[in-house]
């Protein structure tokens, strides 16, 4: 059952050369080897800078707000467990298409406050999944033993130690996993930010077409633009997962 | 050494504690002197590990006096001063930090909670390795040892506070035979330090070698208290007459 990425890349290179054999379909678009298609090729590739950009930034600060809002989670007070619920069954419940129009049409009228089609992407995806990556962090807390806390209590570390030394460090060797899945999801969800005008990957795409009336060739090109983007991340995500469990053998 | 009966570090007048329904410790009351070595002992459920945990805040009592060299344990600034500079803690399943070295697990209490700096506490590591006889292992990760090995790392870690009591909540439970006297010879060494010590353990072999108290608990009550001499030879109580009968001829 386990397929290697090269072979999934193959495959759809050769469902690819199946389809050129038709007449319908004109592949010229983005064929490499014309001048041509070899412009319009780099024209869509030049979205993977953009769709990168705006991926790791929102990624990075969903990790910090997830975080954030992870830790009242947890407390033994009933106040802060309540903020996180409520942060979370708000945030989690939102189209993150409709959040991204909200902070970039929405707020900037209602607010007098524009602000740039990056940041807008960027707020708008990093509050969508601040939500679940709480979760994931919450989950990946209160996954270590009992006796990790007790450990650091009896050599004196302070709470904040405590979380910061012990606990977090095993908790997100843990949730590695889940952050790589979570990671790959924002950067398909960066797609939709083609919507308010950001030159990532799909809006490259969009614009190649109003040009060149090719639909199924450029979308096909762009699908694969995504799959290699994935497969690339996913490769690394397990090689961290692997260095990490390494280092815990010394 | 003799123990200086004039003055107890620790303390405890009538402490109790629930959980739930369920009385952990009913009314207990002990004393113990500066350098003596006392052996709990009792079946399971008879709140053995409560009592020393309660010296060291793992859990609060919630009735009775617990002073520790002096100061009254209480959520204060004070009471908790005192336990860190004053109390050490060996667990059944030692505890120690997966992600973190051995020497990591060692240095991680004296650079955060006592200011020392990385070099001074590594010096101190290591002197703390050598007296538990396993310097070599300084760089391995925990998971990489034998229990025994690990129970031992973990008494180092507490001895890198510089207690003035450890407590050992049953510290051999968890270990092979074969290694249980790797652990308990570095324990009765520790005993001849003077080192203030209560032990929770059903090794009487140890208890008798090195205790200068024996506790006996039932049903979270202290039932009986004497030297190791009449404790083993003329218990006084029915309940620790059969508990002695049952551990010692199986």
């Amino acid at each position: 059952m386990k397929f290697l990425p090269t072979k999934w890349i193959a495959l759809a290179l050769m469902a690819l050369g199946l389809a050129g054999c038709s007449g319908n379909w004109g592949w010229y678009v983005v064929d490499p080897r014309l001048d041509a298609g070899w412009l319009n090729l780099r024209f869509l590739l030049s979205g993977y800078l953009y769709t990168i950009l705006l991926s790791v930034t929102a990624f990075v600060i969903s990790f910090a707000l997830g975080l954030m809002v992870a830790l009242p989670g947890i407390s033994r007070r009933r106040g802060p467990r309540a903020f996180n619920r409520v942060y979370v069954e708000i945030v989690r419940s939102m189209p993150i298409l409709v959040l991204i129009l909200w902070v970039y049409y929405g707020v900037a009228q209602g607010v007098g406050l524009s602000i740039s089609v990056f940041w807008s992407g960027v707020i708008a995806l990093a509050i969508s999944d601040s939500a679940f990556q709480a979760e994931i962090f919450r989950a990946g807390i209160q996954s270590i033993d009992k006796g990790q806390y007790e450990a650091a209590h009896s050599i004196s570390l302070s709470n904040a130690d405590t979380m910061r030394f012990i606990i977090l460090p095993q908790a997100i060797r843990r949730i590695l996993p889940a952050l790589g899945n979570q990671f790959v999801y924002v950067v398909k969800m960066s797609s939709l930010v083609s919507i308010i005008g950001y030159e990532e990957l799909t809006r490259k795409a969009n614009e190649l077409i109003v040009q060149e009336y090719r639909q199924f060739e450029i979308y096909t090109v762009l699908a694969l633009e995504y799959l290699v983007l994935v497969l690339i991340l996913s490769a690394g995500v397990r090689w961290l997962e692997r260095r990490m469990r390494t280092d815990e053998r010394g | 050494m003799q123990p200086d009966q004039t003055d107890p570090i620790i303390l405890m007048e009538g402490v109790s504690k629930s959980f739930g329904d369920f009385r952990a410790l009913k009314d207990v009351s002990l004393e113990v002197a500066a350098g003596e070595r006392v052996v709990v002992c009792g079946p399971s459920g008879s709140g053995k590990s409560t009592l020393i945990r309660t010296i060291n805040r793992l859990e609060r009592h919630e009735a009775g006096r617990i002073t520790l060299a002096g100061v009254e344990l209480d959520d204060g600034r004070a009471s908790r001063e005192a336990v860190r500079a004053g109390v050490g803690m060996v667990f059944q399943q030692f505890n120690l930090f997966p992600h973190l070295t051995v020497l990591g697990n060692l240095t991680i209490g004296p650079v955060r909670a006592r200011g020392l700096s990385e070099r001074e506490a590594r010096e101190l590591a290591m002197r703390y390795l050598e007296r538990v006889h396993i310097p070599e292992q300084a760089d391995k990760y925990p998971r990489a040892l034998s229990g025994g090995q690990q129970q031992r790392v973990a008494i180092a870690r507490s001895l890198c506070m510089e207690p003035r009591i450890m407590l050992f909540d049953e510290p051999t439970s968890a270990l092979d035979p074969e290694m249980i006297n790797e652990v308990l010879e570095v324990m009765a060494d520790l005993a001849s330090t003077g080192m203030t010590m209560i032990c929770v353990t059903h090794e009487m072999g140890f208890a008798r070698r090195v205790a200068d108290k024996m506790v006996f608990m039932d049903a979270g009550e202290i039932v009986e208290t004497a030297d190791p001499e009449t404790f083993f030879t003329a218990p006084t109580s029915q309940r620790c007459q059969d508990f002695l009968r049952k551990i010692l001829n199986h």
